[in-house]
């Protein structure tokens, strides 16, 4: 039996490299990939919490997230599309259309 | 008929219409057979009407009217007096027995005029034209006569008085003609204002201008005889009628009105137009009977007229100007008999003078198409073989309006002298008045006769080769012409010599009034006496003007020469028109060349100072705007600017900036909770 802690580190470690990604990465596709990193890391801890509290309401909610996940993804992947046609680039520090 | 007796004016509007709307396009046949036709059209409805009008029980007091609809409902007022009125001025006809010889007149004389202007306007341009408004004209006139109520009369006495503008100034093109037109409608303005300002006086003083209403007014016995405003209205009406029917001193526009062409001064300036004064004096004799003032000015003008304008008649060369002056004359004689309270014999004398003058122009005409153009007595002579039919068709006239025994003339004319010598409102002076002119007439009627027909030919060489008589359209209506000029009078044919006067007798019933003096008792032998003297002065006048322009064509130059300055004045028509042009026309001129000054010196330099100003000042606050409005507005967006830095230098736009902030944040929480906790 892996103690919960493990888990909680690992997921730690994650989110804090999915963290770092978005801060750092000028690729909007990277900083995507992160976030599916940080949402990963959320899963773990909500599996291995519910394990630890003997409850399923953590997986359910695990299940969400993933199901979540995957219509970001979808959404995400449509912006930068379209990002990528008007601005003819995908670089995080070249677009600063929030401006004004 | 009688039900559609406003088809009679409608027939020469759809004329008028035709012609100004379509007829330029139409070739000349077709332009004469509407225009003439439709004149025709209504003469013959005119004569269907007359005849069952005749045929009319007594119960209807001689009078049928024919109400269309109501123009203008003006409600209800208050009169002079005081009490309620309520004015309805309604579009509608009335005929009687004065409303029955005016119709026939305009629309038989008008009919042949219009026959006759085929031949004449055959070759001139413009032919629809001339015939669109010669319609037009006989729409205004019968509009005029058949009125039954004064401010429908005032429609067709405008309209005529447009017409004859239109047609005097027919030949624009040449500036004498323009200069006519525009003269008599300036002076004819004059008359129609006194003519509006007494239609205004009778709505307030009978609160109705129905003509049988307010002649029930009148004999009602609710104005005094001598009554003041009875007295203004019909002075004001009068000068109405002086400035249509050219009396002294608004005359001076019918002898210029000769530059139209000669049907249009047969039809308007003799015949028709200029008699509407008479007419409408005619019309109101309930109102003049109670005014023996008014009378006295009608007859005093009228009788002054007549011997002003006979006497510049006897010396004019223009073969039009002498008939134009004999015009004014004789329709002074028709005013001397309305102011003599005989408006019977005044109408008596129109419908005659409508035929021998009409009559007249129209020979006139032919002459003047005979040689080329030519209108200067001075130029013609000897033209009675040459021109047979006009001659002796212009002879018939010239003893009809000369006052020759049974002829039309004679009857109309004697009947005016002897009621202005015989009747309570006549005396001595103006029969006398108008036994002179009577003579005047005969002398400068035949010296017009001679100079034109007799003597020795003066006629231009080239002229002479191109004499003809005119195309059977203008003489037929000259031979038509010329058996009413012979025969019309007939129907007058006083009781003085054993006739029936069925003329008098049949308008009597609208010359009934109770404010009348009654007539004074004269003897067959004074009548009869009065009647041989006159044609005797008349003879004298004939046998004057033979002997100095047939017999001895020397004399009338030794006499002019030997009256000299007389001579001088009467060619100058008095310098009437000299004196009016000082007196009024350059008076006019003057305050609009003042007018004028004071527009651009005062009202121009008004405007553009006010101009002026709106420029500076939008100057000044171009300068106010710019510096301080401006200024503020700057300054407060500066201030704005200055403020918000802080807030702008974190605001970049890049989402991973804002990323930074959030985990900052969040680390910064994390950190203050476990150091707190």
């Amino acid at each position: 039996m892996i103690p919960t802690e493990y888990y909680i580190f690992l997921g730690t470690g994650l989110f804090t490299i999915g963290v770092i990604g978005v801060l750092t990465r000028r690729n909007v596709l990277i900083i995507l990939m992160s976030i599916e990193l940080i949402l990963n890391a959320v899963n773990i801890n909500l599996v291995a919490l519910s394990q630890y509290f003997k409850s399923v309401d953590g997986q359910v909610f695990a299940i969400f997230v993933i199901t979540d996940a995957a219509a970001e993804a979808a959404v995400g992947l449509g912006l930068i599309i379209a990002l990528f046609r008007n601005k003819e680039t995908v670089n995080a520090d070249e677009i600063d259309l929030l401006k004004w | 008929m009688l039900d559609y007796i406003w088809l009679i004016p409608v027939f020469p509007l759809l004329g008028a219409a035709i012609q100004l709307f379509f007829g330029r396009r139409s070739s000349n046949r077709a332009v004469s057979t509407v225009s003439v036709g439709l004149p025709g059209l209504s003469f013959l409805w005119a004569v269907g009407c007359f005849a069952q009008f005749l045929g009319l029980p007594e119960s209807y007091h001689h009078v049928f009217l024919r109400p269309l609809y109501t123009w203008l409902p003006a409600g209800a007022f208050h009169l002079s007096n005081g009490s309620l009125g309520n004015l309805n001025v309604h579009v509608g006809m009335q005929l009687d027995p004065l409303s029955c010889v005016m119709m026939l007149v305009v629309t038989g004389v008008g009919f042949l005029i219009h026959v006759y202007s085929i031949g004449y306007m055959a070759h001139e341009g413009g032919y629809y034209r001339f015939f669109g408004y010669l319609n037009l004209f006989m729409f205004s006139m019968l509009v005029l006569v058949l009125a039954d109520n004064y401010l429908m009369m005032f429609v067709g006495w405008e309209g005529v008085g447009l017409c004859s503008y239109l047609l005097i100034g027919f030949y624009f093109l040449r500036k004498s003609a323009s200069d006519a037109g525009k003269k008599a409608f300036i002076v004819n303005r004059i008359g129609d204002a006194a003519f509006l300002l007494g239609v205004m006086l009778m709505v307030v003083t009978f609160g109705t201008l129905d003509f049988h209403l307010i002649t029930k007014a009148a004999h009602s016995g609710q104005f005094p005889v001598g009554s003041g405003v009875i007295t203004t209205i019909c002075i004001l009406l009068f000068i109405g009628a002086t400035g249509k029917s050219a009396q002294i001193p608004l005359y001076v526009w019918l002898p210029d009105a000769m530059e139209g062409p000669t049907p249009v001064s047969a039809l308007i300036h003799a015949a028709t137009m200029v008699t509407a004064g008479v007419y409408m004096v005619a019309r109101s004799n309930a109102l003049y009977a109670l005014s023996p003032t008014a009378l006295a000015l009608v007859a005093g003008i009228g009788a002054a007229t007549a011997i002003w304008a006979a006497s510049i008649g006897l010396v004019q060369n223009d073969i039009k100007r002498v008939l134009a002056y004999s015009t004014v004359s004789q329709l002074g004689y028709m005013f001397l008999a309305c102011g003599v309270g005989a408006f019977g014999a005044g109408i008596f004398h129109l419908m005659t003078h409508a035929f021998f003058k009409a009559l007249l122009f129209l020979g006139s005409g032919s002459v003047i198409h005979a040689l080329s153009g030519e209108q200067d007595l001075r130029k013609m002579g000897a033209l009675w073989h040459k021109i047979p039919t006009t001659a002796k068709t212009m002879l018939a006239g010239t003893l009809a309006i000369s006052g020759a025994p049974f002829l039309s003339g004679f009857f109309s004319k004697d009947e005016i002298l002897w009621q202005s010598f015989a009747s309570p409102y006549g005396n001595k002076l103006l029969w006398v008045i108008g036994v002179g002119t009577a003579g005047m007439t005969a002398f400068y009627m035949f010296r017009l006769f001679f100079l034109t027909f007799a003597g020795n030919s003066r006629v231009p060489h080239e002229v002479e080769h191109h004499i003809h008589e005119a195309p059977s359209s203008m003489t037929v209506p000259l031979i038509c012409l010329a058996v009413g000029a012979v025969g019309a009078g007939y129907v007058g044919w006083p009781k003085v010599l054993g006739g029936p006067n069925w003329f008098g007798k049949f308008l009597d019933p609208v010359y009934e009034n109770p404010a009348m003096r009654p007539a004074l008792e004269h003897t067959w032998n004074q009548e009869f006496g009065l009647m041989l003297f006159s044609v005797a002065v008349a003879f004298v006048g004939f046998f004057v003007a033979h002997r100095w322009y047939v017999k001895q064509p020397g004399i009338a130059d030794r006499v002019a020469a030997a009256a000299g300055a007389a001579y001088s004045i009467l060619l100058h028509k008095y310098y009437i028109d000299e004196i009016y042009d000082a007196l009024f026309v350059n008076r006019v001129k003057d305050l609009g060349s003042a007018m004028a000054a004071f527009d651009l010196g005062v009202v121009d330099g008004g405007v553009n100072g006010v101009g002026w100003f709106t420029r500076l000042s939008a100057r000044l606050s171009i300068i106010w705007d710019t510096w301080v409005i401006d200024g503020v507005v700057n300054a407060l967006a500066f201030m704005v600017k200055l403020v918000s830095w802080p807030a702008r230098i974190v605001q970049t736009g890049l989402v991973q900036n804002y990323a930074w902030f959030i985990t900052l944040g969040v680390l910064f929480f994390m950190v203050y909770y476990l150091v707190h906790l």
